[in-house]
């Protein structure tokens, strides 16, 4: 749909290259192109404590890019921070080479799914509808166009017979599909996901990933807060560690290291076996040993502060 | 014309005006910031009152729409500061309401204004009150003032709808995709505020919110659609002036009472009502839950 727009995209990855975990990696952004989203010194604080700091990272194009870190590690903060939703204190965002707020119809974003109230009077094609205000400008409506646009996202998503239910009378992997069928009908080129995995069934969890990987086939780049650690190496070529401030950021087979996760995560990290994580054994990725952050009962310091 | 119709107009234009708001109020859970505008518009009608010398002047919208906003910006304001929101709507408004109090008391002498007549309203003075240009009667004052409001109001909603209903639903993906949701948000603020001192008149500072309220919630209990919400709820509030006046002149007793007992009394229908949240369809499936199961 979109990509026929800007066609210089879409050329990267080789259909033999999806789905094969992270192991099969695009080439990396092409020599000269800007990178697609640059972040440099960002910074941002909720009533004089920090809840960034200072982090600088360039995404490159066509990957599929993991945020982790413990709970209050700004996660969600720093995605709100670059799309401006959230205040900076300093540093610069440039996505395209320009500022966020020029290039925003490039730009796709799915909140976490608790943000909204699913008991609003509304159905899902209307929802994946409110994907393409911001294309109409100041005084169109939505019409037959936009609607033939939603249709064809739930159908992507695989809700297309859920077009006219209630919100509120769908499960909450429906509902997250639907939040990301509305995404796709952004038709951007960059996306941030809000932990699109949070509570999800396994049908939902597959069709996700199966989504992720069209997009990234597609030249799309994502930037996704990701919870669960096990999965990591299996959905993600990129990285982004954080707590606060930047841990690590690179290719996720040379940066999902023990050491580095034990920097971000402080003490509160296990190591659980391969077997123990199902999709990575499907995948037969071994690109690096999955791993699972436990949450001791005494909640920390740090997760206190989310 | 009868003093009926012209009582049950105004009502009705008012009703409608505030239940088209209320919808976007209550689903942005924002109810009492309803209450809190009706109240803290006192002083800027006082004011504009004093400055001006008569009531339903533009002066006087004007005057009530930048006390309204001013209430929701300090109740922000201090929110964002470490003041519980709950409290801080209670402290804001009631200081600007208290304020308006105090300037009405100082002002009983030279200002016609009486404190019962802004706190529980008189529909039935609003419609003596007619608007005279070159000798012609042109109809009571408010009904061109409460006209002139819903027409603002259906002109805004209607233009903007996409962006009021996408900052009500999600107001993160608002500002992601480039809709400034804060001057939408004070839009709507201002349009509640103008709405609010239109109806004063009529039904007073404290039934006002009846209006804003009472009408969405019984809309929302009926529908899954915002458009149809908002289209049911402006006939609810048609429906308790009608219901509310008949009331009122049967028991010879408060119009702008009864109107807000008539929308409690079409609440509690819609809620025993109500096809998904309803009790008596709760009941129903009940029972043939068990007449399968039996």
């Amino acid at each position: 749909m979109s990509s026929s727009e800007r066609n210089e995209i879409g050329l990267e990855a080789s259909p033999s290259e999806q789905g094969q975990g992270a192991g099969a990696r695009p080439a990396r952004r092409q020599e000269g192109a800007p990178p697609v989203l640059e972040v440099s010194g960002l910074s941002s604080a909720y009533r004089s404590q920090a809840v960034l700091r200072e982090v600088s990272f360039e995404a490159p194009q066509g990957e599929l890019i993991a945020i982790v870190g413990p709970n209050g590690a700004g996660k969600s903060t720093l995605i709100k921070t670059i799309l401006g939703l959230n205040p900076s204190l300093g540093g610069s965002v440039r996505a395209f080479g320009r500022p966020v707020a020029e290039v925003r119809g490039r730009i796709g974003y799915v909140p976490q799914r608790e943000s909204v109230d699913w008991d609003f009077p509304t159905h899902a094609l209307d929802v994946v509808m409110m994907g393409r205000y911001g294309r109409l400008g100041w005084f169109r409506r939505p019409g037959r166009k936009e609607k033939a646009i939603a249709m064809e996202c739930l159908r992507g998503v695989g809700m297309e017979a859920f077009a006219e239910r209630q919100i509120s009378q769908l499960s909450g992997g429906q509902q997250q599909r639907i939040f990301l069928a509305r995404a796709l009908a952004q038709e951007a080129d960059l996306y941030f996901m809000d932990e699109p995995f949070a509570g999800v069934d396994a049908a939902t969890e597959k069709a996700i990933v199966e989504l992720l990987r069209r997009l990234r086939s597609e030249g799309k780049t994502v930037i996704v807060v990701h919870h669960d650690l096990a999965t990591v190496p299996d959905y993600f070529d990129s990285v982004l560690l954080l707590n606060v401030s930047l841990q690590a950021f690179g290719p996720t087979a040379e940066t999902f290291t023990q050491e580095n996760l034990q920097r971000t995560y402080g003490g509160r990290m296990a190591f659980a076996a391969a077997a123990a994580s199902p999709s990575a054994a499907e995948s037969g990725s071994a690109a690096a040993a999955p791993l699972r952050a436990a949450e001791p009962a005494s909640a920390s310091a740090k997760g206190a502060e989310a | 014309m009868s003093m009926d119709f012209w009582i049950l107009l105004t009502g009705s234009l008012a009703a409608v005006s505030c239940a088209i708001l209320g919808c976007f109020l209550i689903l942005r859970r924002m109810a009492l910031i309803g209450d809190a505008i009706s109240h803290s518009v006192l002083p800027g009608i006082v004011i504009a009152y004093m400055v001006s010398g008569s009531r339903g002047s533009i002066l006087m919208l004007v005057a009530a729409a930048i006390m309204g906003l001013l209430c929701v910006f300090l109740i922000q304001w201090f929110n964002q500061r470490g003041i519980q929101s709950d409290a801080s709507i209670g402290v804001v408004f009631t200081a600007l309401f208290a304020i308006g109090v105090v300037l009405v008391s100082l002002n009983a002498r030279q200002v016609d204004l009486d404190l019962d007549c802004v706190l529980y309203g008189e529909i039935a003075y609003a419609a003596w009150n007619t608007l005279q240009i070159g000798g012609v009667d042109l109809g009571p004052r408010s009904v061109w003032l409460l006209g002139g409001t819903l027409l603002l109001v259906l002109a805004v909603i209607g233009t903007f709808y996409k962006q009021f209903k996408l900052c009500a639903f999600d107001p993160m993906l608002a500002a992601a995709v480039g809709i400034p949701a804060a001057l939408f948000h004070y839009l709507l603020m201002g349009l509640v505020s103008v709405a609010t001192v239109s109806s004063f008149e009529s039904v007073g500072a404290i039934l006002v919110v009846g209006l804003l309220v009472i009408p969405p919630s019984a809309a929302y209990l009926l529908t899954d659609r915002l458009g149809v919400m908002i289209g049911l709820s402006a006939l609810i509030g048609v429906a308790s002036t009608v219901l509310g006046y008949a009331l009122a002149v049967r028991l010879d007793a408060s119009i702008a009472g009864c109107i807000v007992v008539a929308a409690a009394a079409l609440f509690a229908a819609s809620f025993l009502l109500s096809p998904k949240h309803g009790l008596l369809s709760a009941k129903l499936r009940r029972s043939r839950l068990s007449r399968r199961a039996a």
